[in-house]
């Protein structure tokens, strides 16, 4: 029974797997705390859908995909940019025009031009076929992330809480802002990988919303939502390997089943403490305790 | 302390406005030919009617708003220069900020001393004493680990004053300070700039508490879309200069009306007619 659960570990495949899923889940985590601050669900979306054409079209020319990512993602944000400045729509239509022409782009070049990037790979993630290469540039971006936003994160703090000020103190706000952006890209051609373009959103946005309501800190945020991104990814591969499903699939239920703990149990915020307060005041406090226990 | 303050405010403050015209993307002009020069030491108090340019100056002097013609400099330096150098705190009119953000009152005001930081922007513990200065200063010492959106009004009102104390600035700009913060608080606030004047700083304060006026500035600056008047406030906060700013005689100071032109009358304005200024 216990060797049983030792399995995984045995096959060189599901090691990579583990470790790759751990890596990104951490990487997407960390930034997931900024786009669940500044409200850029809708923009990861976005991003994790642009980025394919440039993935398509690195394919079709033997590059690093990641370079045609990143090409894509400047281009889609310069193009979300430019639209925004041009009408009075909301951002979320000029998001959902823009996203979906890229991905419509991708996906026409995609079949128009067969390579060994097959269509379910996009969507869907072959994390359990990741390449060694594949695997060290998901290593290689996780620790640039880490590194930029361990050096950097009260700078970025300052501007998603107030842009204005933080310029008027000095910072640069345009750099930091492509910064996040750039990071973000980053992340979701990684992500873009593992767990396929559908879901590398949930990705950006469980952990740090899970992490947000288990604290008041910014700076706790930063190391809780990683964890739970990590943890839960590698989870989430492990359980894979014996349900025999979609690992993808398995990843993002399993950081849903976290957040939903989060908001169940969490002592300030979550659903318990608050229905707590609404009782006579000894059974709140009860609640409370049960709800930190 | 005094001359501890005037060692790191650096070279003199001071803000010139040379011929400054800003329009809104939409067309609207809302400063025309703004010309003014303001010196280190003394409080200006920037007055005019409800639309008449005074957030868009302050917005202006930040480069938040780009003109359509003229300069600003601070310190002699351009705007951008000034700002790296944390030469100048701004306090807008009302903070757009998202109040369910995960930051204590403590971090914002620190954020005030960012600037400051070294590359790692860790506080030193002259920060952290920065910090707690500042909010002994407006009061707000007992509310420190709070998150920030757990106050009311006029305390995240004092709390971002807070922060531009700890940004320790030669200038100060504050957009409308004393709406929305009570009596008391409008008094000590009022203390703290006669403080801050003492030890060198140049503070802009817009107001539309008329009365107040007299009572802490020594400059005005009357604005209506343009310069109305300027100048040290017994010469500029005149009633005829406020009767061109207003389009008529402001309402609750009509007993500036009275023959007697000088500025000291306007403390007797009676408390009900203040309020009623305060209000709008
Ligand atoms: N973002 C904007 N877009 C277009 N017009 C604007 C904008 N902000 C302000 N205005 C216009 O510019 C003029 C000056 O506005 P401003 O906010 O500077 O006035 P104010 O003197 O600060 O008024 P208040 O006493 O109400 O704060 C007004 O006529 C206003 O309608
Ligand atoms: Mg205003």
């Amino acid at each position: 029974m216990f060797e049983a659960a030792l399995d995984p570990f045995a096959y060189e495949y599901m090691r990579n797997a583990m470790l790759g899923a751990g890596t990104v889940g951490a990487l997407c985590a960390l930034l997931s705390c900024f786009v669940v601050l500044k409200g850029w669900s809708l923009l990861g979306d976005a991003l994790s859908h642009a980025v394919v054409p440039g993935v398509a079209v690195a394919a079709i020319f033997g590059l690093p995909l990641v370079a045609g990512a990143a090409v894509a993602a400047v281009l889609a944000v310069a193009g979300i940019a430019f639209v925004e400045r041009g009408t009075s729509l909301k951002n979320d239509a000029v998001l959902g025009v823009v996203f979906t022409t890229f991905f419509a782009a991708g996906l026409l070049l995609v079949s128009l031009y067969p390579t060994h990037l097959r269509i379910t790979t996009i969507m869907f993630g072959n994390l359990l076929g990741i390449a060694d290469s594949d695997l060290w540039q998901v290593y290689g971006v996780g620790l640039l992330c880490l590194v930029v936003i361990g050096t950097m994160w009260r700078d970025l703090l300052a501007y998603a809480f107030d842009p204005l000020h933080a310029r008027s103190i000095g910072l640069n706000t345009r750099v930091l802002h492509a910064l996040l952006l750039g990071l973000l890209s980053l992340a979701c051609v990684t992500a873009l990988q593992t767990v396929g373009a559908l879901l590398v959103v949930a990705m950006l946005i469980a952990p740090g919303a899970t992490a947000y309501l288990l604290t008041d800190r910014f700076g706790c945020m930063l190391v809780i939502a990683p964890l739970i991104g990590g943890v839960g990814a590698v989870a989430g591969a492990y359980a894979s390997f014996f349900l025999d499903g979609a690992v993808g699939g398995c990843i993002v239920l399993l950081q849903t089943a976290t957040f939903l703990l989060a908001w169940l149990f969490a002592p300030k915020h979550g659903l318990l403490n608050r229905l707590g307060f609404r009782r006579p005041a000894g059974a709140g406090k009860r609640a409370a305790a049960r709800a930190g226990a | 302390m005094a001359i501890d303050a005037a060692a790191r405010l650096g070279p003199a403050p001071s803000i010139e406005v040379h011929d400054l015209s800003v329009a809104y993307p939409d067309g609207h002009v809302a400063l025309s030919e703004v010309t003014l020069r303001l010196d280190a030491g003394r409080i200006c108090g920037l007055v005019g009617p409800n639309g008449s340019g005074k957030s868009t100056l302050f917005k202006a002097i930040m480069g938040f708003v780009r003109p359509v013609r003229g300069e600003v400099r601070i310190g002699g330096q351009d705007v951008r220069a000034a700002q790296k150098a944390n030469a100048v705190a701004y306090v807008p009119q009302s903070e757009e900020v998202d109040w369910t953000f995960p930051v204590s009152v403590r971090d914002v005001v620190m954020m005030g001393r960012q600037g400051r930081m070294g590359f790692l922007r860790r506080p030193s513990p002259a920060d952290r004493a920065v910090v707690g200065q500042s909010l002994d200063r407006v009061g707000m010492a007992a509310f420190g680990e709070r998150q920030i959106g757990e106050l009311s009004g006029g305390q995240r009102k004092r709390v971002f004053l807070a922060r531009a104390l700890a940004q320790e600035a030669g200038i100060i700009l504050l957009d409308e300070p004393f709406t929305g913060v009570d009596q008391t608080t409008e008094e000590e606030i009022i203390g703290l700039l006669r403080g801050l004047r003492e030890a060198g700083h140049l503070l802009l304060v817009s107001t539309h508490d008329l009365a107040a006026v007299p009572d802490f500035c020594d400059d005005v600056v009357l604005l209506s879309g343009t310069v109305i008047a300027a100048g040290p406030t017994a010469d500029a906060f005149t009633p005829a200069n406020l009767a061109r700013a207003f389009g008529r005689p402001p309402p609750g100071l009509a007993s500036l009306a009275a023959p007697k032109d000088v500025p000291g009358t306007l403390r007797e304005v009676p408390r009900s007619a203040r309020l009623a200024e305060t209000a709008c």
